[in-house]
């Protein structure tokens, strides 16, 4: 019974911890006074704020385009990828997977330099397509590495059958295959996209003057305290993202389609 | 086309597509986005300015400003990996005996958190720690000491665990859920306390977890610069501030390269390590 409630308190305690700031953040977006230091009473006037600023609106626009641009990009790029490194001979695919766990090994500002070197040798206007390029690259072992379990998952007599019923190979791919593939696909979106919403080093080392992403544009607002509007709009996504999951983890979830494929 | 299938019938594989055109696309890209972008880090890292062959940028890393930021990088993520481990295995344990949904588990420590900004996260532990902060407010008016660490040492180690702890979870857990029940059970049947039970069968056994946590914690800790700035009061430097002032201030990127090439064979000895312990690779899997 005690180890029970020592489980409880410590499972909560950890959540305190990582919630603790997240918390914060969410009652400094309705504190009246402009620092962190001081509570000046409740408002809401950053939520009005937030939406007449037209740099933070501009960081906002570029963060959310790159998180989708690059996650798509990312997630097409790494599931044929996946394909291809699932059917090779076993000495290429440990080359491709070693490559692949480069980005998700090597340390963020190593990554960050690398690029950065590249792109001043190939002399690229750093903006925001540099930040892009460099999204997309660290993005792809995330992809990679969520569609890798679903394709070993896969029983191939079901793509051979569809075949043997007379079905042509692409039909037989993206009819019997590729929907199978698809919980992994999504959730390698998903999580790319995450990445790169969070990316702050990279993007750091990667981006030009005049384009700003809101890691960036916080960091730089870091010096100058930063701008109540900000932590509005934090809170704004934070909810937005936990509303959204209350409802997916509540709406029952349609039936999975008939495949005979072990999932 | 599937000879492979017919020779090896235990390991079926199919080539869905022309392989390669399957292949091409990320041959190319991680060819010039990650392979090529490393060799530019060695060739900078070993050059100077004219071009020439050096090794000046590399060994700079043992003059005393560097080696100090070094040593004081290694020890505070030594510290911080630590603190991951301990606060990490009894987390993972009991998660694992409760049959949490992995899912729902990753999306609550790992995912959620990420869509508020991490700078911003970090940046609200000084407003938690600060001398008049709301922990001090909190501990005063328990009539406990105040906890004075906001720019110091500790509040970066503070960050670190923070930022770094479910990176340590995650592995320990998928470990963890791995052991199979029925050894443990033979343990206590064979007259082994729980203790023993912990120290001889489940420890062991979750030794690639703990592996692999540690090289997805140590890395980020010892190479940061964003959270020694943001919590150490920019006077505390840690190699990863000396690195990347070198790239946007200083713009030597001759030198900032050289101590990238150090830093990376600490990182390499990590992955060594990984490699070895872990040889499914399957602590790294999210």
């Amino acid at each position: 019974m005690i180890k029970k409630y020592a489980q409880k308190i410590y499972i909560a305690l950890i959540f305190i911890f990582m919630y603790a700031p997240i918390v914060t953040l969410i009652v400094l977006s309705f504190n009246a006074s402009r620092t962190r230091a001081k509570w000046g009473g409740f408002t809401l006037k950053w939520y009005g704020a937030l939406f007449a600023n037209a740099e933070i609106m501009q960081a906002l626009t570029n963060t959310l385009l790159i998180a989708f641009l690059s996650a798509l990009i990312a997630t097409l790029i790494g599931t044929v990828a996946t394909l291809s490194i699932n059917s090779m001979k076993r000495a290429n695919r440990a080359l491709f997977m070693s490559i692949t766990n480069i980005p998700m090994l090597n340390a963020e500002i190593v990554t960050g330099i690398s690029l950065m070197l590249l792109f001043l040798t190939l002399r690229a206007k750093f903006g925001f397509t540099t930040i892009l390029l460099s999204h997309i690259t660290f993005n792809i072992p995330y992809v990679i590495l969520s569609v890798m379990p679903r394709m070993k998952q896969l029983n191939p007599s079901v793509y051979e059958a569809a075949l043997d019923l007379g079905a042509s190979k692409s039909q037989a791919f993206f009819r019997v295959v590729f929907p199978d593939l698809m919980p992994g696909i999504l959730s390698g979106f998903l999580m790319a996209f995450t990445m790169s919403l969070d990316d702050f080093i990279i993007t750091h080392f990667t981006k030009g003057p005049g384009v700003d992403t809101l890691s960036t544009k916080i960091y730089t607002e870091v010096k100058k305290g930063i701008k109540p509007e900000m932590y509005a709009l934090s809170t704004l996504i934070f909810v937005t993202v936990l509303v959204l999951l209350l409802l997916v983890n509540h709406t029952p979830k349609p039936k999975e389609p008939k495949m005979p494929g072990r999932s | 086309m599937n000879k492979a299938a017919v020779k090896k019938p235990e390991s079926i594989k199919i080539s869905y597509f022309n392989q390669k055109l399957l292949t091409a696309p990320y041959l190319v890209w991680s060819a010039a986005f990650i392979v090529i972008p490393l060799c530019m880090i060695f060739y900078y890292g070993l050059t100077d300015k004219s071009g020439a062959f050096t090794l000046e940028n590399v060994i700079s890393i043992a003059s005393a400003e560097h080696a100090k930021a070094l040593w004081l990088s290694l020890l505070l993520s030594f510290v911080s990996t630590l603190i991951c481990l301990l606060l990490a295995y009894p987390l993972a344990m009991i998660l694992a005996q409760k049959n949490v949904s992995r899912q729902s588990f990753i999306v609550l420590i790992f995912i959620l958190p990420m869509w508020m900004n991490f700078l911003l996260r970090t940046l609200a532990w000084q407003t938690l720690l600060e001398k008049t902060g709301v922990i001090n407010s909190v501990l005063s008016f328990l009539h406990l000491p105040t906890l004075n660490i906001i720019n110091t040492p500790g509040a970066i180690i503070l960050g670190m665990v923070y930022n770094f702890l479910p990176f340590m979870v995650l592995p320990l857990y998928n470990s963890l859920t791995k052991i199979d029940p029925n050894v443990v059970n033979a343990a206590y049947d064979l007259g082994a306390n729980a203790v023993q039970t912990f120290l001889r069968v489940i420890l062991p056994l979750s030794v690639p977890g703990v592996i692999s946590g540690i090289t997805m914690v140590f890395v980020p800790a010892l190479t940061t610069f964003v959270i020694s700035n943001l919590l150490g009061g920019s006077k505390i430097l840690l190699i990863g501030n000396v690195i990347e002032q070198e790239f946007t201030q200083a713009s030597n990127w001759h030198l900032g390269s050289g101590l990238s090439i150090v830093l990376m064979v600490f990182i390499l000895i990590n992955m060594l390590l990984t490699a070895i312990f872990d040889k499914n690779g399957e602590g790294n899997a999210l």
